[in-house]
């Protein structure tokens, strides 16, 4: 246990520099870069004099390293500043949509998982079969699917063509009109007062956007699944225990299945990052308001500070899942704490 | 014995046989992925001499007019031809993919090389940036380059190219690492070659044939951020032809059933994209076969 304590400690400390360094390149590229904030949100013809009061305003004309400085403190008390185009703190408007990005992409995760772990595993056992060469096929041309296109014939096909389910937004109108905020998180607080055809409403709405997501992700995990359990399969617990009569289901999706899992979790750990951006593009496909959808529209609008908020609040995310994964991996495999 | 072409042929073809018998399944895997990128790129550069119409001829025929004999992959709101469009997006793509993963292999492989053989505090300050860098999700990167540097081909290659940098350098790091302890690096050292010498005539030729299978991979990624962000509309103006635009020009037209609109422009993404990805997976089993059992 102390050894466990050890680790997380010492683990959160190397988070430290790599985000310093995350915060840094965001503040390069959002500030040093060529284009002119304030005159760009002022419009191109404001007075030389309004622009120049703007930019002391927003403390725009000091040196850069004092702007760097003021950057990294902001961060530290968690304040992202104010919107330049709507009358906004930049975290509120983060708050608001942050929990419709968590729950996208748990569930896009969990399907991911659901999909290619249990194909993977399959495709092990049944290796050099018609069944393994059709399942690796899939596994290289689903990763090769934009994950906003496979959103788009998905929305065609079940939107559009058979009208079963909804492509765009959270909730049906009728649903949005009754207010159940509480976590953000639409699952939960549908539960939470209990409100069973709101539930249904929510989750019918989360389906095709979480289905989209977690196919494009399942390839990776199908194919590091399979290439994780072949070892296991070869491994002499797994020959015991079919020497010792045990069923060969069992042993393969039990047994096995279990400790090819560990290296899987590495992977969840590496691929958030990437599902962090497909959960963007689904976003903007699926009129999903959340974090992506909300850096879109800023970007469009030039609105600087909410901008760099969204950016700095996806860095901090990644870093935080990456030390959360890692602390897990620790707990579950003793052998990494050495 | 008379040369005769087609028994000449015929050999080569036998040959060509052997070697998928050779490797088996990966060989396949390679020479399909590389007959779709090849006949993308003849497409691309004989666009003129396929295309029927002009990709910007505003008046090929009715307005969002299905597939048909005329226009086999029908006609956009604008009425142009889709076909027209497609075959000509395939030059921005291709180009903006390309160069982006040239650049950043080009910058990542130096930094790799130098960092992995000096060691020290710079290879200790290097790989943290890469590293930071390399955990940053990478489609977000490019949207904050792209919206920075505004629209144009040379800004959104350097906002693709910029995301792939780590991926080489962490690679050409690892192996410098190994490399240099090889006794033949420390044979040249005995016979008192310089640094220079050592880095680019004993290190960087072990370090490329690597290279070679992560390019043809990180082409295929390239191909679905450039998508992603003009899709997006970022990184292009709207007179360049290209994929990712048309898709989100026909997302509009989505909830009436113009389903022509983007289903080929996607289709041709995915299949690019498939064609670099296969051909990096099977060169990557036939180089290297200990790669990819990760």
């Amino acid at each position: 246990m102390r050894n466990l304590l050890k680790y997380i400690i010492a683990r959160t400390l190397m988070t430290i520099p790599m985000v310093f360094i995350l915060l840094t390149i965001v503040f390069v590229v959002v500030r040093i870069m060529p284009g002119d904030p304030v005159s760009t949100m002022l419009g191109g013809h404001a007075p030389e004099s309004v622009i120049e009061k703007k930019k002391h305003e927003l403390g725009l004309d000091r040196p850069l390293a004092v702007q760097y400085v003021n950057y990294l403190w902001q961060i530290c008390r968690l304040d992202l500043g104010d919107s330049m185009v709507f009358k906004q703190r930049v975290i509120k408007a983060v708050e608001d949509k942050l929990p419709a990005t968590l729950e996208l992409t748990v569930a896009g995760m969990l399907i991911a998982l659901l999909i290619g772990v249990f194909t993977g595993a399959y495709a092990a056992d049944k290796r050099r079969s018609a069944q393994d060469y059709l399942l690796r096929f899939y596994g290289i041309v689903i990763y090769c699917i934009p994950v906003y296109w496979l959103g788009l014939m998905l929305q065609l096909i079940f939107g559009v063509w058979l009208h079963v389910l909804p492509i765009a937004g959270r909730t049906g109108p009728r649903v949005f009109a009754s207010i159940f905020e509480k976590t953000g998180f639409y699952i939960l607080d549908t539960i939470w007062i209990r409100d069973w055809a709101a539930l249904g409403d929510v989750l019918l709405h989360l389906f095709l956007p979480s289905l989209t997501l977690g196919l494009v992700i399942s390839g990776i995990f199908l194919r590091l699944t399979r290439a994780n359990m072949l070892d296991v399969l070869r491994s002499d617990y797994v020959l015991a225990a079919e020497a010792r009569g045990i069923r060969h289901r069992i042993v393969v999706y039990k047994h096995a299945l279990k400790n090819a899992f560990i290296p899987i979790l590495t992977m969840m750990g590496l691929q958030f990052a990437q599902l962090i951006c497909n959960a963007l593009l689904t976003e903007t496909t699926f009129s999903w308001p959340g974090m992506g959808r909300l850096l879109m529209e800023r970007i469009y609008l030039r609105d600087y500070p909410t901008i760099q908020g969204t950016i700095v609040i996806y860095a901090l995310l990644v870093a935080t899942i990456s030390l959360i994964v890692d602390i897990i991996y620790a707990m579950v495999d003793p052998r990494i704490r050495y | 014995m008379r040369f005769s072409p087609a028994a000449g042929l015929g050999k080569l073809l036998q040959r060509f046989m052997g070697q998928g018998k050779k490797y088996g399944m990966e060989w396949w895997v390679m020479i399909i992925g590389a007959t779709i990128v090849l006949a993308i790129v003849i497409m691309a550069f004989c666009a003129p001499y396929i295309a029927p119409f002009s990709p910007y001829d505003q008046n090929t025929g009715p307005q969002l007019s299905p597939p048909n004999n005329i226009h086999i992959m029908g006609t956009d709101n604008l009425q142009r031809d889709v076909w027209s469009r497609v075959v000509f997006g395939s030059q921005t793509i291709l180009r903006v993919a390309v160069l982006a993963a040239v650049l950043s292999s080009v910058v990542g492989i130096t930094f790799g090389l130098i960092s992995g053989f000096a060691g020290g505090n710079l290879d200790r300050i290097f790989s943290l940036i890469m590293d930071s860098v390399y955990s940053f999700p990478g489609l977000i990167l490019a949207i904050a380059f792209a919206a920075m540097l505004g629209p144009g081909v040379v800004n959104i290659t350097l906002a693709v190219a910029v995301i792939y940098i780590p991926t080489y350098f962490r690679l050409v790091r690892g192996q410098t690492l190994a490399i240099k302890e090889e006794l033949y690096v420390e044979a040249a050292k005995a016979i008192g070659a310089t640094n220079r010498v050592i880095l680019w005539k004993y290190i960087f030729p072990n370090v490329i044939a690597t290279t070679v299978v992560v390019f043809s991979m990180n082409v295929a990624d390239a191909i679905m951020i450039e998508a992603a962000l003009t899709y997006l509309g970022l990184g292009l103006p709207p007179s360049v032809v290209d994929w990712g635009m048309d898709l989100a020009m026909g997302k509009k037209y989505l909830p009436s059933g113009q389903w022509w609109l983007i289903t080929f422009p996607g289709a041709m993404i995915s299949l690019l994209a498939l064609g670099f990805t296969m051909l990096g997976e099977g060169l990557s089993e036939i180089l290297n076969p200990r790669l990819l059992e990760r």
